[in-house]
């Protein structure tokens, strides 16, 4: 990382920091997985190494499916740090509290379009939050962080994925996690068909039946499904 | 504050494998805290047999609690019973108790959310006042905080809890339940022998995790019998231990608390309470531990819930105070906090 003059500190996230860089006269993301004090040095590496290398890949897989991500400079192995493009913008998590109805309903179809085009690709974002999706000056819709993400093309991977949206939904916009997820589930049919996208809302209630403690599985058992 | 420290709760408990009974003054003074746990035979919680052994150890566990107080059962002001999230059977037994002693008492009666407890008793006793706060028990884990009126669950496990994955390893490898050594203390002994660390599934999804393949993959790899135990079960709890440390970290990431409060059965293990400081440090915050006698299940956490629900205008009429196996933190109005 010599060539980089001075870098300022974005963001301290739990899995990784963000720095603000200048790189060969561009202003870049590096992104570095620091090594975590609390897990074994050998589990570390390898997590840390593993994600390092498959995000890139995750990131062009995605943007041959036509989803907006960063690009990408430089994969740096050995110090678990990606370098990439910096995406000038908002994150959706910011906006969809301020927004008009209408205007939140758009913004969640599109996002919902994205994940589509990611699925129809067998890509797996792992890690489907308001925080990682970022709007730039000209509307376009960036997914970020593929850290978590996978090559998967089962059902029950992208019911996960969707799941992890809906609870990220219902955990940071509580006030109109129902319809932003009922939204997104309109844009995401528009792209892989409705047959598709129910067979995935399908596969959500039963992930959320086989989770703790919920009314429906009562319901169900009293159904006799 | 003299008046209000007339006024006790007395809590019962009995969601799973303990009937516990406890005392608590307004004020959250604990003055009582009797317990009675049922262990098995052989095997994990018989929910049938372990309601039978709360029923016959219920008056005993009671007198108990209230001679350790030193007050009258004509002192109480108010019964708070565990309502849920837990093993029907055994919710039932408690609800039983609860309610008969404010119909003999004619005071009023109270459910109180089981997670909810288990944070509200963690509070209580470090001093905690809003952490992002790790659950782990046999039969929850969850990452939960504070926000807009009640406990968001920010990441949770989508399959076992955290308990029941070391429980059910450490039956499979042999180990017992006795009094005193419960089999995750039991485990954690040798995994602190452990040295080598053995490649095993590593699952996070979001801020959720998975632990189900975890312990299929550490019980296949017990059988084959290529590996020394206490290297088994040092790579069971490394794995698993730094998923939760993952997923808290990220919920802490996020919410920028200041706090992190470990809470639950799991709580006692020494190398948990070490990773989950390590990540307190790394974001300023402050970590903090529920007390040994608090972490497991018992009467005094839902004592002092009931203390505060009640204080805060909620009766549970006995009409309605059916148990609820399924009742989720997220369910539950948390007046008290802002």
């Amino acid at each position: 990382m010599d060539e980089v003059a001075s870098r300022t500190l974005l963001k301290k996230g739990a899995e990784a920091s963000l720095y603000l860089a200048d790189w060969h006269g561009r202003r870049v993301v590096i992104k570095a997985r620091h090594p975590k004090m609390y897990r074994p040095t050998e589990l570390d590496a390898a997590i840390r190494s593993y994600r390092t290398t498959h995000e890139p890949q995750l990131m062009h897989e995605a943007k041959k499916a036509g989803v907006p991500t960063p690009t990408i400079f430089l994969v740096d192995t050995k110090n678990a740090a990606i370098t990439m493009e910096f995406v000038e913008g908002k994150q959706v998590k910011q906006l969809l509290g301020s927004m008009q109805k209408a205007e939140r309903q758009g913004l969640c179809v599109r996002i919902g379009e994205l994940i589509g085009k990611l699925h129809g690709r067998g890509v797996i974002h792992g890690d489907l939050t308001t925080s990682n999706m970022i709007l730039n000056r000209e509307g376009r819709i960036f997914l970020v962080d593929f850290g978590l993400g996978e090559k998967n093309t089962e059902l029950e991977a992208r019911g996960v994925d969707l799941h992890l949206l809906k609870r990220a939904l219902q955990s940071t916009h509580y006030q109109f996690a129902e319809e932003c997820f009922e939204d997104v589930m309109r844009g995401y049919s528009a792209i892989v068909g409705g047959e598709e996208a129910e067979s995935v809302l399908g596969k959500i209630r039963e992930i959320e039946r086989r989770g703790r403690y919920v009314a429906e599985r009562k319901e169900d058992a009293q159904r006799g499904v | 504050m003299k008046k209000a420290n007339k006024a006790y709760c007395l809590g019962v408990e009995s969601t799973a494998d303990d009937f516990g009974v406890g005392i608590s003054t307004f004020n959250g003074e604990i003055l009582a805290n009797a317990v009675s746990g049922y262990i098995p035979k052989e095997g994990g919680i018989h929910p049938r047999e372990a309601a039978r052994h709360h029923a016959e150890v219920a008056d005993k566990v009671l007198s108990e609690a209230l001679t350790e107080s030193g007050i009258k059962p004509r002192d109480l002001t108010v019964i708070a019973f565990s309502q849920g999230p837990g093993l029907g059977p055994c919710l039932r037994t408690g609800a039983t108790v609860a309610r008969a002693l404010a119909s003999y008492l004619d005071i009023p009666l109270v459910g109180v959310n089981h997670s909810v407890a288990h944070i509200e008793i963690g509070k209580l006793k470090t001093g905690a006042k809003d952490p992002v706060t790790l659950y782990a028990s046999g039969g929850n884990t969850m990452v939960t905080a504070f926000d807009s009126g009640r406990y968001r669950v920010f990441g949770e496990t989508l399959d076992i809890a955290l308990g029941n994955c070391l429980d059910v390893f450490a039956r499979e490898a042999g180990l017992k339940h006795t009094k005193g050594m419960p089999l995750g203390a039991a485990l954690e002994q040798l995994a602190a022998k452990g040295k080598r660390l053995v490649p095993l599934p590593y699952t996070v999804k979001g801020m959720d995790l998975s632990l189900s393949g975890l312990l299929t993959a550490a019980t296949s790899v017990l059988h084959k019998g290529e590996c020394k135990l206490e290297d088994l079960c040092y790579s069971l709890q490394e794995n698993a231990f730094s998923m939760v440390t993952e997923v808290t970290e990220r919920a802490l990431a996020h919410t920028e608390k200041k706090e992190v409060l470990l809470t639950g059965g799991v709580a006692a293990n020494k190398r948990l309470q070490s990773m989950l400081n390590s990540i307190a440090e790394e974001h300023d915050a402050r970590f903090n531990v529920v007390p040994l006698k608090f972490a497991t299940d018992n009467g005094a956490m839902i004592a002092w819930t009931g203390v505060l629900a009640y204080t805060h205008g909620e009766v549970t009429p006995i009409e309605e105070s059916f148990v609820k196996l399924r009742w989720r933190i997220e369910k539950v109005d948390i007046p008290w906090m802002k």
